[in-house]
């Protein structure tokens, strides 16, 4: 794990980091400060705030205190330089890449992905004329061979959708280096009390803050973090963050900014732009999520292997994927990326396929049938009936989403009322 | 020298930047430009407003002035008590810099971002100077007192007291 401070470990900063007692009345629990805009002491403040002069506040599409306050948290809690907090993980992926794609540049995605994600990347991308290049999450040589000239950016799943998976995150964190492009990884399954991708390499993390960070499924989020460790400045590849920009009267943010650059470019031209921005309610709840989020995950992973270790020896199961099973080819890799666990998201295969995964969850009594995960409530879902099902059958299989495919989000509740529940359920289907 | 005082150039603590930004008052700013979109315009900007006495120097501009202040052609001309000097010049220049800092009696010798020279830095710890590279006073005093934590970043200030304004 990274050294996130000198003297703090992670569970003090989760509490404690980004939301110090509020300057203005000494509200220890962190205000929401609900607002729009924000009044300038005067002309020339105004000035210095619009010419990135000064840091502050002017609009709270660009920025908010309160969302701050969860962009400092999470940047810590990574290790990284600064955060951009978004409306959801999805405009989290946007934002990432805003600052690096332009018209017909690349961006190789690995292709254990989270369904969402592979119809944004693969047919709304195009619309930007941003190029998805779909490589297999397996086998680094595949991200080797799909780099090109107009490669921008490399975007993985590190615990990767729909459970189980582990990407072999050194390995193409070498062929990011070697040509020059930054990592960008979706921490979102591990969350950082399982996994730093800053510690192993990575550029840029991004996340969901919907699930486990937030942690009861109350407000949508995403985030994006910066490492501060990629070298803009004067980099050809990259004119955002390079080259003068005509709005800021030609500032050219690598220069003014070092290692803040690509923060202050998300916060200062990509949410201005854009405007998927998160909403201080939001960030308010996720704020407080955090600070409990390494005793949940604790009991996520402890419950999550119990489940996968029973559902493992059931009957009527073909095959359970979890990282921490021994018998998952992903277990070595898990041990060493997720020293502390793999989360509570796995998937296994019902035996019956189609028929026997809708069957199954509608006979649970404690799983919800919703598609989110890292809830405290337990969570099921049958991927290729909803979440994956505007893929085609072989995008499906790819994916790891198959028709047997079951996928559950175990929950913090007692594990052995969890398991009498699966177990009754899966007796059911024959 | 004790070793007590042997700073790590590349990793400050925040103790160290703060008793700099704490102690300083008058800070020369060697390459600020009359431009308004240059870097050290911002910085001297930002810094008059945070209450620092800013005294700009740059040859090229003698006779004009930034914020209201006199450029000086070179920091021997400068009449007046300088506590802290803070480079915009390439990182060859930083030993010459460095030497006339300690002549006119500096306490701090501050380099930009992307400035970094090991050999001026002896000089001028050898003269009792502190020094800080590759930082940016602007961005550290935001950090450290509070204003860039708003903005997003990580300023690894952890506290439970209810900060001034």
């Amino acid at each position: 794990m990274l050294k996130l401070h000198p003297n703090y470990g992670f569970n003090t900063l989760a509490v404690h980091s980004g939301s110090a007692p509020d300057p203005a009345t000494g509200a220890r629990t962190f205000p929401i400060y609900q607002t729009a805009a924000y009044v300038f002491d005067d002309a020339d403040h105004a000035a210095s705030l619009y010419n990135l002069q000064s840091p502050g506040f002017i609009y709270s599409r660009l920025s908010n205190p309160t969302v701050a306050a969860l962009e400092e948290k999470l940047a810590t809690l990574e290790g990284g330089r600064g955060g951009t907090a978004t409306s959801s993980g999805h405009a989290a992926e946007i934002i990432a890449l805003f600052p690096l794609m332009a018209p017909g540049m690349e961006v190789i995605v690995a292709d254990k992905l989270y369904g969402g994600t592979i119809n944004l990347m693969g047919k709304s991308f195009q619309k930007f004329g941003w190029k998805a290049i779909f490589v297999d999450t397996e086998d680094p040589e595949s991200f080797q061979s799909a780099i090109t000239d107009k490669t921008r950016a490399i975007f993985i799943e590190n615990l990767a959708n729909p459970g189980g998976i582990v990407t072999d995150l050194e390995e193409i964190v070498k062929i990011a280096n070697g040509a020059g492009v930054p990592l960008i990884v979706d921490n979102t399954l591990a969350t950082p009390f399982l996994s730093q991708p800053l510690e192993w390499g990575a550029d840029i993390v991004v996340h969901s803050t919907t699930k486990y960070l937030s942690g009861q499924g109350n407000a949508l989020g995403g985030i994006v973090i910066d490492s501060g460790n990629f070298p803009w400045l004067g980099n050809p590849k990259y004119p955002s963050l390079s080259s003068p920009s005509a709005e800021y009267n030609g500032l050219i943010f690598s220069e003014t900014f070092g290692d803040l650059a690509y923060t202050m470019y998300n916060h200062a031209v990509s949410l201005r732009d854009l405007g998927c921005t998160q909403s201080p309610m939001n960030a308010w709840l996720t704020l407080n999520g955090v600070e409990t989020l390494p005793l949940r995950m604790e009991r996520h992973c402890s419950n999550g292997l119990a489940m996968a270790e029973f559902l493992e020896k059931h009957q009527n199961v073909e095959w359970v994927s979890h990282a921490g099973l021994k018998s998952s080819p992903y277990f070595k890799l898990g041990k060493k990326y997720f020293p502390n666990g793999t989360g509570s998201l796995f998937s296994f295969g019902v035996k019956g396929g189609y028929e026997s995964g809708i069957k199954l969850l509608e006979s649970v009594e404690l799983f919800s049938h919703v598609a989110n995960l890292g809830d405290t409530r337990s969570l099921i879902l049958h991927p290729s009936s909803t979440t994956h099902r505007q893929l085609t059958k072989d995008q499906q299989i790819a994916s790891g989403a198959g028709p047997e495919v079951v996928r559950l989000s175990v929950g913090i509740e007692c594990v052995e009322d969890l398991i009498a529940d699966i177990d009754q359920a899966l007796n059911n289907l024959r | 020298m004790p070793d007590s005082f042997i700073v790590n150039h590349d990793n400050y603590t925040d103790n160290y930047i703060r008793d700099i930004l704490r102690s300083v008052h008058s800070i020369a700013i060697v390459g600020a430009s009359i431009n308004w979109k240059r870097p050290s315009n911002f910085v001297m900007k930002y810094l008059i407003q945070k209450g620092y006495r800013v005294i700009p120097v740059n040859k090229n501009s003698v006779g004009d002035q930034i914020y209201g202040q006199n450029i000086y052609p070179d920091l021997s001309s400068v009449k007046e008590t300088v506590d802290m000097v803070d480079i915009f010049r390439p990182s060859k220049e930083a030993p010459q810099l460095v030497e006339n800092s300690i002549l006119i009696g500096v306490k701090v010798f501050w380099m930009q971002l992307e400035l970094r020279n090991d050999r001026a830095a002896k000089i001028a710890e050898d003269a009792g100077v502190k020094v800080v590279m590759n930082r940016c006073p602007k961005i550290e005093y935001a950090r450290l007192f509070g204003e860039l934590g708003w903005s997003g970043f990580n300023t690894g200030v952890i506290s439970v007291k209810k900060r001034r304004t």
